[in-house]
C-alpha cells in the first residue's frame, strides 16, 4: 500500500518578536541599514519539532492534542499553505483543505458566483463545477439563496455553502480541521455521511479534532501531538486513552496548585492569632449564618484543628481527578489541643454553581461522640461516586454539636469529576434502560459508519 | 523563480474568474453600475477642464487644444496605473485569509487588481474615441498599431511595481500611508495637466527619468499630437526596462512569499 501523505522530520519555526512590529519604522530601518539585520527575529517558536508520519492511501488519520500543539500548524503544512522549515511533506493526489470554509467568497456577489470562484480557486475546472453545482447547492441546502448576495447569509450558510464546495472537489485528500460544527444535527450527519463516503471510496482523510469519540469511533490510526512534537501514534482507542490520561494529569496538577494556594491563603491571617497566648474573639459564628453561600475561607477556634484534607481514589493515592462511579475516600486529618467530648465532624460537596449537592456530618449519621484526643485521621468513604462529570467543591469541619465551629474548611477543596458519557445533572443513579415491544437500538457506535451500512442494504 | 513564473499560467482561469469577480462586485448595488467606469474619468476630466479652462484661462499653449481631450489621453493611462498599485499594495492583507486559508498562488492578487484596472481603462477607450470623433481629431491607422505596444509595456511595469509593493507592505504597512502621496507626487511629474514642451528647460531631465513621462507621452503621441509617433525609441527602451521591473518585482514577491502566510 503506498501512501498518500508523508511527513518526514518536519519542523516549522515561527518568529517571534521582542517589539511589537518587526520593525519600527520603514524609514528607520532603511537609516539605520538595518533592513536585513532586523528580518532576523529576535527570538523563534518552534510549532512542530521534527515530526514525522505517513498515512497510507485510504486511511483516515486522526490528530489530536491540547491547543496550542501544533495541530493546525501541521495540517497547514500538509496542505501547502505554509512551508515547513526543515522537513518534508509529500502528499499524493488532489488536496482539498477544509480549514476555513468559504474562505474566498466575496460578500458583494451571489452564491451561485461564489461557488463558481471557491471552487476555482479549490483547483477544479468550471465545467466540472458546472456538472456538480446541483450537487454543491443541494447539499448545502440552499436552493432558495443561492442567488442571493452572500453577505445576506447566515454564518450557518455560509459555512454550509464552503462546506459544499470542498467536499465537491472531490480530492485524493481531503483535510478538515474541527469544521464538523457547521450546521444543526441534521448537516453533521450529512458530513459524516459524506465523510463515510470519502472512506468508501478509498480516500485519505487527515482530521484534526478535539473530538476524542470522533477519532475512536471514525478514524484508522491517530496522532497525539505535544508541544510541538510526537508523543504517541497508532491504534486510536489506545492514543486516546494515553491522551485523556495526560490530560487528567495535567488538570490534576492544576487543581493541586489551585488548592495549595487556597489553602495557604485561609491559613494565613489565622496563623497569626494562633501565635498569640491568647486568641482575642477566636470565634467567627456570624461567619455560619450564610452557610450555603459560596465563599471560601476558613475559620474556628482551632481547638481542634484540621490538619490536612485529601481526597483519594480506591488505591489510597491522593488525587484530583475522578471518573463517574470510582470509589473516592475523604481524609481529615486533626489534632486536638485538648481532649474533647464534644465534636462533629462534617462534609459537603458542592457543584461549580455553588449547589449542595450533599450534606452530612457524624451527627446526623447518628454517631455519637465519645472521646478525642491527640492526632488521628477520620475518614469519608463513598463506594460509588455517582455524580456527572464537573468539578465539585468540598466543605470540611469540625466542630461542637451545638454548632460551635473548632475548624471550618469552607470550599477550599476540589476534584474534578470525569465521564465519558454526556449526561446532565448532578446525579447519576446506576440504571438501566429496559424496553417492551418493537423497539431495538444499533449497537453503540455504529451511527458513524452509517453510510458503510448503506453500501451493504 | 522562474518555475513560480512558469506556473502563472496555469492560473489563467483563476486569474479570468477574479477579474471578473472585481469587475461585477465594485459596481454592485451603484445604481449606474458600469457606467461609472465611463464616468469616473469623464467627471474627473470635466474637473481639470474647468480649472485650465475657466479659472485659470490661456494657461496653456495652442498645440495642446482642446486641452479636455489632452489631459484625457494622460488621465485614462495613469488612472490605470495609480489605481493598481493603490489596491496591490492592499490586497495580500485583505485578502489575508485567501493566503492564510487557501493554498492559493499569492501572486495572483496584485496581477488581478492590474488587470482588473487594465479593463476599467479599457472601458474608458469609448469616450475616448467618442471624444476624438467629436474633436474631429485625424488618426493615422499606422501609428495606432503602436497603441496596444504602449499598453504591454505599461502593463509590465505595473505589475512589476505592484508585486514589489503587494510583497512589501505585509511587511512595511507604513507603505500604504505614504504610498497616495507619492502617487501624487508622481502625477505632477508627468507630463499630463501639462505638456513636456512647457516643462522649463533645466527640469526636463528629471521628468525624462520617470518612466512613466514615456508612457504619457507615447498615449499623447499616438491619440492626440498629429504627426508620426517621435517617442517609439523612448518607449522600446522603456519596454526592456519594464522587463526588468517586472522581473525584479516578482523576485522580491518570490523571495517573500513564505512570509505572506506568517505575517499577514
Amino acid at each position: 500500500m503506498t501512501n498518500a501523505i508523508e511527513a518526514v522530520n518536519v519542523t516549522k519555526v515561527y518568529r517571534k518578536y521582542a517589539r511589537k512590529k518587526q520593525f519600527a519604522t520603514l524609514k528607520s530601518a532603511l537609516l539605520s541599514g538595518s533592513l536585513v539585520s532586523e528580518l532576523q527575529p529576535d527570538e523563534t517558536f518552534e510549532a512542530l519539532r521534527g515530526v514525522s508520519f505517513s498515512v497510507p492511501k485510504g486511511c483516515t488519520y486522526g490528530v489530536i492534542g491540547r491547543n496550542g500543539s501544533g495541530k493546525s500548524t501541521l495540517l497547514k503544512c500538509v496542505a501547502g499553505i505554509t512551508r515547513p522549515t526543515t522537513g518534508s511533506v509529500v502528499v499524493d493526489g488532489r488536496i482539498s483543505a477544509l480549514i476555513e470554509l468559504g474562505a474566498g467568497f466575496h460578500p458583494e456577489i451571489s452564491g451561485r458566483e461564489n461557488v463558481f470562484i471557491n471552487g476555482i480557486m479549490l483547483g477544479l475546472s468550471k465545467k466540472e463545477i458546472q456538472r456538480r453545482f446541483d450537487e454543491i447547492v443541494e447539499f448545502a441546502e440552499l436552493k432558495d439563496f443561492i442567488d442571493a448576495p452572500v453577505k445576506t447569509y447566515s454564518s450557518g450558510m455560509y459555512m454550509r455553502l464552503g462546506f459544499a464546495v470542498a467536499i465537491h472537489v472531490d480530492p485524493d485528500v481531503l483535510l478538515v480541521d474541527e469544521v464538523l460544527a457547521v450546521g444543526d444535527q441534521g448537516f453533521t450527519v450529512k458530513c459524516l455521511d459524506k465523510f463515510a463516503e470519502f472512506r468508501r471510496r478509498n480516500k485519505t482523510i487527515l482530521l484534526v479534532t478535539h473530538s476524542l469519540d470522533m477519532v475512536e469511533k471514525f478514524c484508522d490510526q491517530a496522532l497525539w501531538l505535544d508541544k510541538g512534537k510526537t508523543h504517541g501514534e497508532g491504534d486510536p482507542k489506545l492514543v486516546v486513552t494515553a491522551y485523556i490520561v495526560d490530560v487528567e494529569k495535567a488538570e490534576e496538577r492544576l487543581l493541586a496548585k489551585e488548592e495549595a494556594a487556597r489553602v495557604a491563603q485561609a491559613e494565613a491571617p489565622v496563623a497569626r492569632d494562633e501565635d498569640s497566648p491568647q486568641p482575642q474573639n477566636p470565634v467567627e459564628t456570624e461567619a455560619q449564618a450564610d452557610m450555603f453561600k459560596a465563599t471560601e475561607g476558613r475559620w474556628g477556634t482551632r481547638e481542634v484543628e484540621i490538619t490536612s484534607v485529601t481526597v483519594s481514589a480506591a488505591d489510597g493515592t491522593p488525587g484530583h481527578v475522578f471518573h463517574t462511579s470510582d470509589p473516592l475516600t475523604l481524609h481529615i486529618r486533626f489534632r486536638a489541643h485538648e481532649p474533647t467530648r464534644d465534636f462533629v465532624f462534617g462534609m459537603g460537596i458542592f457543584n461549580a454553581d455553588g449547589f449542595c449537592c450533599y450534606g452530612t456530618n457524624t451527627n446526623i449519621d447518628d454517631l455519637e461522640p465519645d472521646h478525642l484526643s491527640g492526632e488521628g485521621e477520620v475518614r469519608f468513604v463513598v463506594d460509588r461516586l455517582d455524580l456527572v462529570e464537573g468539578t465539585y467543591k468540598f466543605d470540611v469541619a469540625v466542630h461542637k454539636l451545638d454548632g460551635y465551629p473548632y475548624d471550618y474548611h469552607r470550599q477550599l477543596y476540589t476534584i474534578r469529576v470525569k465521564s465519558r458519557q454526556k449526561d446532565v445533572g448532578v446525579y447519576r443513579p446506576p440504571h438501566r434502560w429496559e424496553v417492551t415491544g418493537d423497539v431495538t437500538f444499533r449497537a453503540p457506535g455504529s451511527g458513524f459508519r452509517r453510510g458503510d451500512d448503506d453500501t451493504t442494504r | 523563480m522562474f518555475q513560480n513564473l512558469a506556473a502563472l499560467p496555469k492560473y489563467r482561469g483563476l486569474v479570468q474568474t477574479l477579474v471578473m469577480r472585481d469587475l461585477t462586485a465594485r459596481y454592485r448595488g451603484s445604481v449606474l453600475g458600469f457606467f461609472w467606469s465611463f464616468f469616473n474619468p469623464l467627471l474627473l476630466m470635466a474637473v481639470y477642464t474647468f480649472v485650465f479652462t475657466t479659472i485659470m484661462p490661456g494657461s496653456h499653449p495652442e498645440n495642446i487644444q482642446p486641452y479636455g481631450l489632452f489631459f484625457f489621453c494622460g488621465i485614462l493611462p495613469w488612472t490605470w496605473f495609480s489605481s493598481s498599485l493603490t489596491e496591490s499594495a492592499n490586497v495580500l492583507i485583505s485578502g489575508g485569509n485567501l493566503i492564510k486559508k487557501v493554498l492559493f498562488p499569492a501572486e495572483v492578487l496584485p496581477i488581478v487588481s492590474v488587470l482588473a484596472n487594465l479593463a476599467h481603462f479599457l472601458l474608458g477607450l469609448p469616450i475616448l474615441a467618442a471624444l476624438l470623433i467629436y474633436y474631429q481629431r485625424p488618426l493615422d491607422p499606422l501609428e495606432l498599431l503602436w497603441f496596444p505596444v504602449i499598453i504591454l509595456v505599461q502593463f509590465f511595469f505595473t505589475t512589476g511595481l505592484a508585486l514589489l509593493l503587494a510583497a512589501l507592505t505585509v511587511h512595511f504597512r507604513d507603505i500604504k500611508d505614504i504610498l497616495a502621496n507619492l502617487l501624487t507626487l508622481w502625477f505632477f511629474s508627468t507630463p499630463i495637466i501639462y505638456s513636456m514642451q512647457m516643462a522649463p528647460e533645466n527640469y526636463r531631465w528629471v521628468l525624462n527619468l520617470n518612466p512613466m513621462t514615456h508612457l504619457a507621452i507615447s498615449y499623447q503621441e499616438v491619440l492626440f499630437h498629429v504627426g508620426p509617433h517621435g517617442h517609439w525609441k523612448w518607449l522600446l527602451a522603456l519596454g526592456a526596462g519594464s522587463i526588468v521591473v517586472f522581473l525584479a518585482g516578482y523576485f522580491v514577491f518570490d523571495r517573500l512569499r513564505d512570509s505572506f502566510a506568517e505575517e499577514v
